[in-house]
């Protein structure tokens, strides 16, 4: 036992992982669109700044965080309704949003994340001379 | 004839939620032997609760609270935390997915009997309320040497 118990350490680097090493949650999210973008809000308490991270390609945006708890040494849980430590959660971009120009905010937990249309699918407004 | 079959689906699935959570309660209530009631499992925010001999730490996943708003109260061992998250969000905007939760929250935790009332600490950080009660000293497991 005290064997593969050692084994199973060697393999894994942050202690939080070795407690939790496969699992990761789906944060919950909102998602809404206005004339010239759009805007998601997740929610991944305990994840700092440090901890995020956001990848936005061509077709997928992916949401990566990882909780830093802070717990007692020798703590025993005696209830959890969160079994992880880890958020991760994809979503796929259609090609009038662009990735390049996204831009992300996170306080108290709570990610915000703009993505704004292509120029092209930008509304324009037109203007009418007067003839 | 499509709303009938709709309605009978999500009856059935309503059945097996309420199975799952009837399992749930069963094998997460009184997680204190013979003293923890229970949790609600399926209630926002979630919760994580730990133990060491010298106190209890209560997490809730909860992020973008308001902390100021934030109402905990604690007697005898019951733990009380009122609070509530408003998104604000705008009708008129058009939402694709709607999942966070927004409104009001009571949540009790029933904790050990040997909790110190007078012993609490909160702390609001990155979206985790952390609560820290500490035990009092004569349930600290001792030491008796064999003479």
């Amino acid at each position: 036992m005290t064997n593969s118990k050692e084994m199973t350490k060697r393999d894994v680097q942050s202690p939080q992982q070795r407690e939790l090493p496969q699992r990761s949650i789906r944060p919950e999210v909102d998602i809404y669109e206005d004339e010239t973008g759009i805007t998601l809000k997740a929610d991944l308490p305990g994840v700092t700044k440090e901890g995020l991270d956001i990848q936005v390609d061509k077709e997928t945006l992916s949401i990566d965080g990882k909780a830093e708890i802070d717990m007692p040494e020798a703590m025993q849980a005696v209830y959890a309704d969160v079994r992880a430590t880890r958020y991760q959660r994809s979503f796929s971009l259609s090609n009038e949003l662009d990735g390049d120009k996204a831009e992300a905010s996170l306080s108290d937990g709570v990610l915000s994340l703009r993505i704004p249309k292509r120029e092209q699918y930008q509304p324009r407004k037109i203007e009418v001379r007067n003839s | 004839m499509l709303p009938r079959i709709h309605g009978f689906d999500s009856g059935l699935f309503n059945e097996f939620r309420r199975l799952e959570r009837e399992m749930d309660q069963l094998f997460s209530a009184g997680f204190w032997p013979g003293t923890m009631r229970s949790v609600a499992s399926d209630s926002y925010p979630p919760i994580n609760v730990g133990v060491t001999p010298d106190q209890v730490d209560i997490y809730l996943f909860a992020a973008g609270l308001d902390s100021e708003k934030l109402d905990i109260t604690i007697n005898e061992n019951r733990l009380s935390i009122k609070g509530e998250r408003r998104l604000g969000r705008d009708d008129n905007t058009n939402y694709f997915r709607k999942e966070r939760y927004d409104g009001a929250f009571h949540k009790l935790v029933n904790l050990p009997e040997d909790v110190d009332a007078d012993k609490v600490e909160a702390r609001y950080d990155n979206g985790v309320l952390h609560l820290v009660v500490k035990r009092r000293e004569s349930s600290k497991p001792r030491q008796i040497t064999v003479q």
